[in-house]
């Protein structure tokens, strides 16, 4: 019986530390000075590698979706007669849910895993040891820049798959399916309202790119510097990270949109 | 010390997600349309608004001159309060004029419909219609039906 009760207090310990270490990580990295200049350069670095590397991907999977959802809304829309709210369907969907919450997925998937088992090998072999015993900090170092790369591509990579989406959804409404355009494109805009839907959207993409990148290096920080440790995390992050942005996405709809 | 192809891509990425905000921005949300416009305030007094969303358009002939930006309960006149914004543009309806809430297609949304008189005064910032027609709703118009079908046997 005591054993047990050690046992719940020993794991509600473990998670209270795991939750402190993991906000001081975050804090000490994005605050306190750090020499602009060269951080500067080394975030740009990191949005190549998991902003412009991801783009293919992003792009590929909002050109299905919108299609996808093109080919889907006409099918039910056409049984009352209201295929010109397709333009509507797609764009509402697509700026409020599937653009935001499909890019911060499929971000962690592509993205922060790598995050996480490229900080872990690094600590694994010692990498962030030696930084520390040459005076520099690893984690504005190595942390920050990849922390900010986050934050600014998974927005910007939401954007785009939204666009694409669209461009997707018109393919298939349009020119396959034979939706008028106007109305098509007509009904979209006289639906979709900039601050409240397409600005939203991006609020939430902000929210999630927090959310993914600061679990995504956490993790990598954190781990048993092991190749099996890594594996763990770099599994850990893509689990907790997807679990995260469909638990955020619920909140912030919510909030968002839950009084109409 | 950086690679020219690295910067190029990364400014090229950071540039196609402002391309697609102005998209979203334009062709999306219409943006342009709905942008800051002159505007004047009027308002109608409705018995009953039921279904009236806001932001539902205000049409006059068909074309579509304003939204309605508010709808609140009147106590003292125990109807419904609609506040609409007009643009400027369309500055010449009469004090006449009369609202009535009507319906696009069988169950669509519902709209504000102006249809003016012929009074030379124009409505101004400020000033309520009273001459309305309310909103239909569908369990009054078939609870009359059914009142009337079974009262001629």
């Amino acid at each position: 019986m005591i054993e047990r009760i050690r046992a719940i207090g020993r794991a509600t310990l473990t998670q209270i530390g795991d939750l402190g270490r993991a906000s001081l990580l975050l804090f000490q990295a994005i605050a306190g000075r750090s020499r602009v200049g060269v951080h500067w350069r080394l975030t740009v670095d990191q949005v190549y590698a998991v902003g412009v590397l991801s783009l293919s991907i992003i792009v590929v999977s909002g050109l299905f979706i919108g299609m996808v959802l093109g080919l889907q809304g006409y099918t039910i829309l056409s049984d009352y007669g209201s295929e010109q709210a397709l333009g509507q369907m797609v764009a509402l969907s697509l700026t409020r849910e599937l653009g935001p919450v499909v890019t911060a997925l499929l971000f962690a998937g592509r993205a922060g895993s790598a995050l996480t088992a490229e900080i872990g090998l690094m600590k694994a072999t010692e990498q962030l040891a030696s930084l520390e015993m040459i005076g520099v900090d690893p984690l504005r170092r190595v942390v920050a820049p990849r922390f900010w790369a986050g934050m600014i591509s998974l927005p910007i990579l939401s954007l785009i798959f939204v666009s694409v989406g669209c461009l997707g959804g018109a393919l298939v409404g349009v020119s396959w399916l034979g939706v008028d355009a106007g109305s098509f494109w007509a009904n979209m805009q006289a639906s979709v309202d900039f601050w409240n839907d397409v600005f939203n959207g991006m609020i939430k993409s902000v929210v999630f790119a927090v959310v993914v990148t600061w679990i995504a290096v956490y993790q990598g920080y954190d781990l048993v510097p092991t190749s099996e440790g890594i594996a763990r995390a770099t599994t850990r992050t893509v689990v907790y990270a997807s679990l995260a942005v469909l638990a955020f996405d619920f909140f912030l709809t919510a909030v968002m949109f839950g009084e109409v | 010390m950086y690679s020219r192809r690295l910067e190029l891509s990364v400014g090229a990425f950071v540039l196609l997600g402002a391309i697609c905000l102005a998209f979203l921005a334009l062709e999306v949300s219409g943006l342009t349309q709905t942008g800051r416009q002159d505007t004047y305030r009027i308002s109608a007094r409705f018995d009953n608004v039921a279904g009236l969303t806001t932001r539902a358009k205000v049409s006059a002939a068909g074309v579509t001159v304003g939204r309605v930006v508010g709808i609140r309960y009147d106590a003292k006149t125990a109807g419904a309060m609609v506040d609409m914004d007009i643009q400027s543009a369309f500055s010449d309806f009469s004090m006449d004029t009369t609202a009535s809430i009507l319906t696009a297609g069988l169950l669509g949304e519902k709209y504000i419909g102006l249809s003016v008189g012929g009074d030379p005064d124009v409505l101004a910032d400020g000033d309520v219609i009273f001459d309305t027609q309310s909103a239909v709703v569908l369990e009054e118009l078939i609870g009359r039906f059914l009142m009337n079908s079974g009262s001629e046997k």
